[in-house]
């Protein structure tokens, strides 16, 4: 049950400096959502303001309304913790938990919550949750190893699979591939594919090639100047967005002309 | 280990020239020199205690008396009151320090945090001989009512009344003294401790809020089991601390004899029986004490010893992950 | 830019979607007003102060009641409303910071305590008259054990500094790796760890056997100390040195300076600040040292600033002199202060130094 989300008039605020300004779009449910631009426009902050993980950031407020299948993210009494476990996350670099193995690495989100898990119902979570992360065949012969051990676009894939072990609506993805060499990052697109049949996904990215490939559509995010809040200029199916963007700005970027 | 390979062939370079300046071959000795000297200086200590102590296992009988009447007779009570005081000091330490670490590097404000740090740092700073003077002057009254209170209520534990079932009406016993060797190695453990909980990767504190944990479930997944091997040597090193305090307990414990009674007069340790019989000038008795200052530094050695091999380990088995 | 990505809302669903077995949890959860804590702190103060007006409880009982009624009652209502997970959460964040509390409560007494008591000590005759009475009714002072501290304490730096930062300098530049500084690094290890009063001990036999039984005097304590302080120096010279990036050696080699320069104009200087603070932390540490120098350095009411012949007094074994007699705890007091004045301005300099000479090379 895949979610859609709706923003409207969002500011983000590091103590008193407006970082990013007036956001407004709706992100389809089971849709791939790729938000481009350049370093420091706001897109990771923005994504951050999706599962309320900005505020890990002390000073880091939001202004506006994000809405999530009628819910409001900000509403008085939402509990920021539940909101996470509906809106899972994967970083930049791959993080699995250093002093876990693979099968406890997957499973962490889940012993959370459940009081006491039978082998069997822990067994069929890992199995799946790594299945869909495409990496079940390469790993079922060595869960009980350290996560640290696999390879960087493996660690990627199992961080994925830890993010969906916990059956989330949302996907956030802030640049998934940012560490990866090129055959990791073309696995990663491919799950992303494969994912978007069951999740809403949101990825910043900084390959444009990449928003291509994945997205069905796409936010260009820009500054005016330096010091300048950051703001969405574009959203549009990625189609348009590649072929015919609405704003200058917005083909400049595309094709290089930026800067 | 790259900066070793890109040495070496530097090194290589260097020596035909190393024949002819004079400079060089003179800087070179006076560091090895001084490295030398740290081993001569080590390796005399260790010889001349070992001289001077060893006599000190076998005298007569009457050297070890009133109390006792051999060696292991003698230091055994001492060996004792150490342990007792030192594991005192880490029960009410380690909990203190773990919690302050936490409000230090993640639960305070940036604010608090930071002088708080600092504060904790200058108390590492404080004279020992200050502790034992604060000690023995306010807390040692102050624990009086807790003594009975101990004594009344949980008196049928042999270390909270024994078989005297005396409660000191000074406060000077070897429990007093515990929770001043606790006080003192506090600062120690904190710092540590607070070190590595802080050096704990972001990345993964994100990834387990991100799963929806609450902080305390953050805190689980990922501040302690990344600590887990600096908490443990931070303990150690603590421990090896309050093994070899001399002053607080001097001060504190009016010295005497063994007593299972936490709550009652008597107990000592090697180091505070040091400082209080050196003055008595005779050989054999400074053969004696040099003995139990040899099992002291053994003691200390293998708690520090184990330290380092446990950080060592951890780190060994990080790298090969 | 909402209406137009409003407009073009045909999702590009893949048939054959999985039927999603997913349940959507509410966002929202039952929580506990923001003013809970508040509400039951001040139930837990009212507790407290009941206890000890009322009931005329100690104060030290009535906190602990108090704050037992503050740790327990608000995980247990959020535990009613919450559920078991904010409840764990709140209450470790009340025993954290509980910790916190506990442990500041003897440091702020141990601090107050000193600075109350050692303030009323303290004049210009305390810090400038020793005890040895040359007049009656001359008054108490600790000038002999203010002189034999920073006599015994400058003694020992000589001795460690040029021990502790030549030894770094070969086990960094030059025994990478190899045999000796391995050994060496293991000793200083070992050395970090010898109990002050065995370091004292060792002093004292070695003094008794050379000059005969009885020895005391400046020195034996400063050789002493300087056991304790060398693995101090070696390890903070040790870690500055390895932050100096190797291109900069190279970038001196390849000048064709040779070693020692490059070590003496290079490698010293881009770390002299964080050397000079080591050692002043050093310092710092060795200064209230009082075991050793009770054993060798001993006690004497004259001032004697000859470090080679007779007892010396410091303060830590003056402090130590002064608590052994109920009439003279109050001079303890001062003394103790002064001490800490010392200590402290020690900390606050190497502090100084370290920012005013930060490391270039960063971290």
């Amino acid at each position: 049950m895949a979610k859609s989300i709706d923003v409207s008039d969002l500011n983000i605020y590091y103590g008193d400096f407006l970082a990013v300004q007036g956001v407004n779009m709706t992100i389809k449910a089971r849709a791939v959502t790729a938000f481009i631009g350049p370093s420091g426009c706001g897109k990771s902050t923005f994504l951050r303001s999706l599962n309320r993980m900005h505020e890990v950031i002390p000073g880091a407020r939001v202004e506006g309304k994000v809405v999530v299948d009628g819910q409001s993210l900000y509403g008085p009494s939402v509990d920021p913790v539940a909101v996470r476990r509906q809106i899972g996350m994967v970083f930049q670099r791959p993080n699995p938990f250093p002093t876990m193995s693979i099968y406890d690495n997957v499973l962490a989100g889940n012993k959370l919550n459940a009081k006491r898990m039978k082998r069997a119902e822990a067994d069929a979570i890992v199995e799946k949750s790594l299945r869909s992360a495409n990496l079940w065949n390469e790993v079922k012969d060595r869960l009980g190893k350290p996560g640290m051990g696999l390879s960087g676009g493996q660690q990627q894939r199992l961080c994925i699979a830890r993010a969906i072990a916990v059956e989330p609506q949302v996907l956030l993805m802030d640049e998934p591939c940012s560490a990866l060499d090129p055959i990791s990052t073309s696995a990663i697109e491919d799950l992303i594919h494969e994912l978007k049949t069951d999740y809403t996904i949101v990825i910043v990215t900084h390959n444009m090639q990449q928003a291509a490939r994945v997205s069905d559509e796409t936010g260009f995010f820009n500054l005016k100047a330096t010091g300048e809040p950051g703001h969405l200029v574009e959203f549009n199916p990625t189609k348009k967005m590649f072929s015919n963007p609405d704003e200058p700005s917005t083909e400049a970027y595309i094709s290089g002309r930026f800067g | 280990m790259s900066s070793t390979t890109k040495e070496k062939p530097l090194a290589q370079e260097a020596k035909p020239r190393v024949v002819t300046s004079v400079g060089d071959r003179v800087f070179a000795g006076l560091t090895l020199g001084a490295s030398l000297i740290i081993l001569l200086a080590l390796a005399s200590v260790f010889i001349f205690l070992l001289v001077k102590g060893l006599p000190g296992f076998t005298k007569a009988a009457d050297v070890y008396g009133p109390r006792a009447s051999s060696f292991f007779g003698y230091v055994s009570p001492l060996l004792g009151g150490t342990l007792i005081a030192a594991v005192i000091a880490l029960i009410i330490a380690v909990p203190l320090a773990w919690g302050i670490a936490l409000v230090i590097s993640h639960y305070a404000p940036r604010f608090i945090a930071v002088p708080v740090a600092y504060l904790v740092d200058l108390l590492a700073a404080v004279p020992s001989v200050v502790f034992g003077l604060w000690g023995v002057i306010v807390l040692a009254p102050q624990m009086v009512p807790v003594f009975e209170f101990l004594n009344t209520y949980l008196g049928f534990i042999p270390i909270f009344g024994g078989d005297d079932d005396v409660v000191s009406k000074s406060g000077r016993t070897i429990l007093t003294a515990g929770v001043v060797l606790a006080i003192m190695i506090l600062p120690i453990i904190t710092a540590i401790t607070r070190e590595v909980f802080s050096r704990t990767p972001r990345l993964n504190q994100e990834a387990a809020l991100a799963l929806g944990a609450t902080r305390w479930e953050m805190m689980r997944l990922t501040v302690f089991p990344y600590g887990r091997s600096g908490m443990v040597s931070a303990t150690m090193l603590g421990l090896g601390r309050a093994l070899g305090e001399t002053m607080a307990v001097a001060m504190v414990l009016s010295l005497g004899g063994w007593n299972v009674n936490l709550l009652g007069p008597g107990n000592s340790s090697i180091a505070a029986n040091i400082a209080s019989k050196y003055k008595e000038r005779s050989e054999d008795l400074l053969s004696v004490l040099i003995a139990t200052g040899l099992v002291l530094f053994l003691l200390t050695f293998l708690v520090n010893f184990t330290a380092r091999w446990i950080v060592g380990r951890s780190e060994r088995k990080m790298a090969s992950a | 830019m909402t209406d137009l990505s409003k407009a073009m809302s045909n999702t590009p669903e893949t048939p054959g979607t999985p039927p999603p077995s997913r349940t959507s949890v509410p966002l929202t959860a039952a929580s506990l007003p923001s003013v809970a804590q508040l509400i039951v702190g001040v139930i837990g103060l009212a507790v407290g102060i009941f206890c000890w007006l009322i009931l005329g409880w100690p104060l030290i009982g009535s906190a602990v009641v108090g704050g037992l009624v503050y740790l327990v009652g608000l995980p247990a209502w959020s535990l009613a409303v919450e559920g078991k997970r904010a409840a764990t959460d709140r209450m470790m964040t009340g025993l954290i910071w509980t910790t916190f509390v506990v442990a500041m409560v003897p440091l702020v007494s141990l601090v107050y305590t000193v600075i109350d008591k050692g303030r009323r000590a303290i004049s210009g005759d305390f810090l400038t008259y020793s005890l040895f009475k040359t007049a009656l009714g001359q008054p108490d002072g600790i000038y002999h054990a203010i002189m034999g501290t920073l006599i015994i304490t400058l003694g020992a730096a000589v001795i460690s500094i040029p021990i502790g930062v030549l030894a770094a300098i070969h086990l960094v530049e030059y025994g990478k790796g190899n045999r000796l500084s391995r050994v060496v690094t293991f000793l200083v290890d070992v050395m970090t760890g010898i109990p002050s009063i065995v370091a004292g001990l060792f002093a004292f036999a070695l003094f008794t056997l050379l000059f005969g039984p009885g020895f005391q005097g400046g020195i034996g304590g400063s050789v002493a100390l300087s056991l304790l302080m060398i693995p101090i120096v070696v390890r903070a010279t040790e870690e500055m040195l390895r932050l100096v990036p190797d291109d900069l050696r190279e970038a001196s080699y390849a000048l064709g300076t040779p070693k020692w320069r490059t070590i003496m104009r290079v490698v010293l200087p881009t770390t002299i600040g964080g050397i000079i603070t080591g050692i002043t932390l050093a310092v710092a540490r060795v200064i209230g040292e009082t075991a050793p120098l009770l054993l060798i350095a001993g006690l004497a009411d004259k001032t004697n600033t000859n470090p080679f012949s007779g007892a010396m007094s410091t303060l830590p074994v003056q402090i130590y002199s002064f608590n052994s007699q109920q009439d003279t705890i109050p001079l303890a007091w001062g003394a103790a202060l002064v001490l800490i004045v010392l200590v402290l301005v020690l900390n606050l300099a190497a502090r100084i130094i370290g920012k005013f000479f930060a490391p270039k090379t960063g971290h």
